[in-house]
């Protein structure tokens, strides 16, 4: 019997989810992994492993969802259209699920030029949009693009990423619907800072019944230092970090900055359980993934469900 | 129009150091109009050439010439009674115009003076912009005239990437998130229905073809 996505069970069980992002390390040593996913195992209920990110390599998505899934977590295979073209993408997708695999974030991905092979050609023979359609048609339908049938489909619990914070704002909504529509059964949003701009765009998107048909996981990322909420500030495209929280970051001595960080990452989680039509929470702590555990017992989220 | 810019004198300066007779060919068209291989700039190029020999006492003959197309035949042939007297060309024409050349004279020594950029437009005085891949399915019409394959840095085709802020692309603040410019237009032309379907993956083929694409036209022919 095939396995079924924890994440899914634990979502269409009505839990709110947890899940935490887990960076693959810049070599070939499998520990690095399998250390972090040890840490995680039992604050969340899927990691989610980032598809070389802001485009510097590391080790593959794929083979580290492998190895955790080997150490019995729920693996969220993250899955960029920028490195590979379809014909890559697809072999991937059933590569994937042979595994074992359960869940597939599709994305864009960061462009080339912001990593450490800023000379490399960026593929993008297909967008997310794309991908998110692609999937579900191999998966529900057992064909390929083209039509040819697969001898067995993949068994995938597809998910897409959404930016509240991004322009034009008034387009974000009908986005969302977009990637609802081409098959996005899970959706994780960027980091939530501003809490308000948040509200606003979930109920937009809420006033669209769009809740209904997807799960929506809010992103959640614990600030380190004031130095890290002012970089993403004005340094990371797409990112919303009002003044408040950065003034909050500032008005701690730098020793108990991460202290701080953590008690907004806590409220936000919080903030995010109450709102209608937040389903569970994403939390990408950058090179920090030993908070995870603390953010999810001090926001009341831990254990995790048996599902 | 196909634009082009010049190379560094350095980085051709070598390639025809061997050589005393120079033919400089500029061509009146793409690359005139943006000021890089058009008659003055040949004459700039001929002048800084004479220069540099003189400076270091190197015997130098050059002949300039600007063809008013470099990429078509019969105005090729201009250089047919010239070319035998040269040891090299050095050809101010754009990749199309250096071929096209050397196709005709396959024993002539060719050494690309420009560097081939893209296909795009005069914005103003001094600044030239890319705005067409000549994917060779043209969807301008569903996007407002703006192409997503040019103007966007991912070539999006269903809505702007996670990075587009105040209208700027995240990769080059000074560069218009095409995905902006294409929603404000529909907007305001009542066209954001045009936006509804899941527009399907390229058939890139159209561009990349198996090897170099060709036009052919039997009403054409002769």
């Amino acid at each position: 019997m095939k396995e079924e996505s924890r994440l899914k069970n634990v979502l269409q069980g009505g839990h709110f989810a947890v899940t935490a992002e887990c960076g693959p390390p810049k070599g070939a040593d499998p520990k690095a992994i399998q250390k972090k996913g040890k840490m995680l195992k039992a604050f969340v209920d899927s990691v989610n492993v980032t598809d070389n990110q802001t485009g510097v390599v590391r080790l593959s998505s794929l083979a580290a969802c492998a190895l955790l899934l080997k150490d019995g977590l729920d693996p969220v295979l993250q899955m960029v259209t920028r490195d590979r073209n379809r014909i890559a993408l697809q072999s991937d997708i059933l590569g994937a699920s042979a595994l074992g695999i359960r869940n597939i974030l599709c994305l864009s991905g960061d462009h080339q030029s912001f990593g450490n092979q800023p000379q490399a050609k960026g593929v993008f023979d297909i967008d997310s949009m794309q991908l998110i359609q692609l999937v579900r048609q191999m998966r529900d339908k057992g064909v390929i693009l083209g039509g040819e049938r697969l001898t067995e489909p993949p068994h995938l619990f597809v998910g897409a990423v959404e930016n509240p914070f991004a322009d034009p704002f008034s387009y974000r909504v009908l986005r969302l619907e977009k990637k609802v529509a081409a098959g996005a059964e899970f959706i994780q949003t960027q980091c939530v800072y501003n809490i308000v701009r948040f509200k606003e765009w979930i109920e937009q998107a809420g006033d669209c019944g769009i809740p209904e048909k997807v799960y929506i996981l809010g992103g959640v990322t614990p600030l380190k230092s004031t130095r890290m909420a002012e970089y993403m500030s004005k340094q990371v495209a797409g990112m919303d970090v009002p003044d408040e929280i950065i003034k909050r970051m500032k008005s701690v001595p730098a020793d108990k900055q991460r202290e701080e960080g953590i008690r907004i990452a806590v409220e936000t989680i919080q903030a995010l359980k109450g709102m209608k039509g937040i389903h569970g929470v994403h939390i990408m702590a950058i090179e920090w993934e030993d908070v995870v555990p603390q953010l999810v017992e001090e926001a009341g989220l831990a254990p995790r469900p048996t599902v | 129009m196909i634009t082009a810019e010049r190379k560094p004198l350095s980085e051709f300066k070598e390639m025809i150091a061997p050589y005393r007779k120079v033919l400089v060919v500029g061509c009146g068209s793409c690359v005139a109009e943006c000021a890089a291989g058009g008659e003055k700039e040949v004459g700039l190029l001929a002048s800084a050439l004479r220069m540099d020999a003189r400076t270091e006492g190197r015997d130098l003959e050059i002949k300039e010439m600007t063809l008013d197309r470099q990429c078509v035949y019969e105005f090729i042939d201009q250089l047919t009674e010239f070319i035998d007297q040269y040891d090299v060309v050095l050809s101010l024409g754009c990749g199309a115009g250096v071929q096209a050349v050397a196709e005709v004279f396959p024993r002539a020594i060719i050494v690309p003076a420009l560097n081939t950029t893209f296909v795009g437009e005069t914005k103003e005085a001094g600044l030239w912009v890319e705005n067409c891949r000549g994917c060779g399915d043209c969807k301008l019409g569903f996007f407002a005239a703006v192409c997503p394959i040019t103007g966007c840095a991912k070539g999006l085709f269903n809505g702007p990437c996670g990075g587009s802020q105040d209208g700027k692309c995240e990769v080059d603040s000074d560069t218009p998130c095409a995905w902006q410019l294409i929603i404000t237009r529909l907007e305001e032309s009542g066209r954001m229905n045009l936006l509804d379907k899941v527009y399907p993956p390229a058939d890139w083929s159209k561009q990349q073809g198996r090897g170099p694409r060709k036009i052919v036209r039997e009403d054409q022919k002769i």
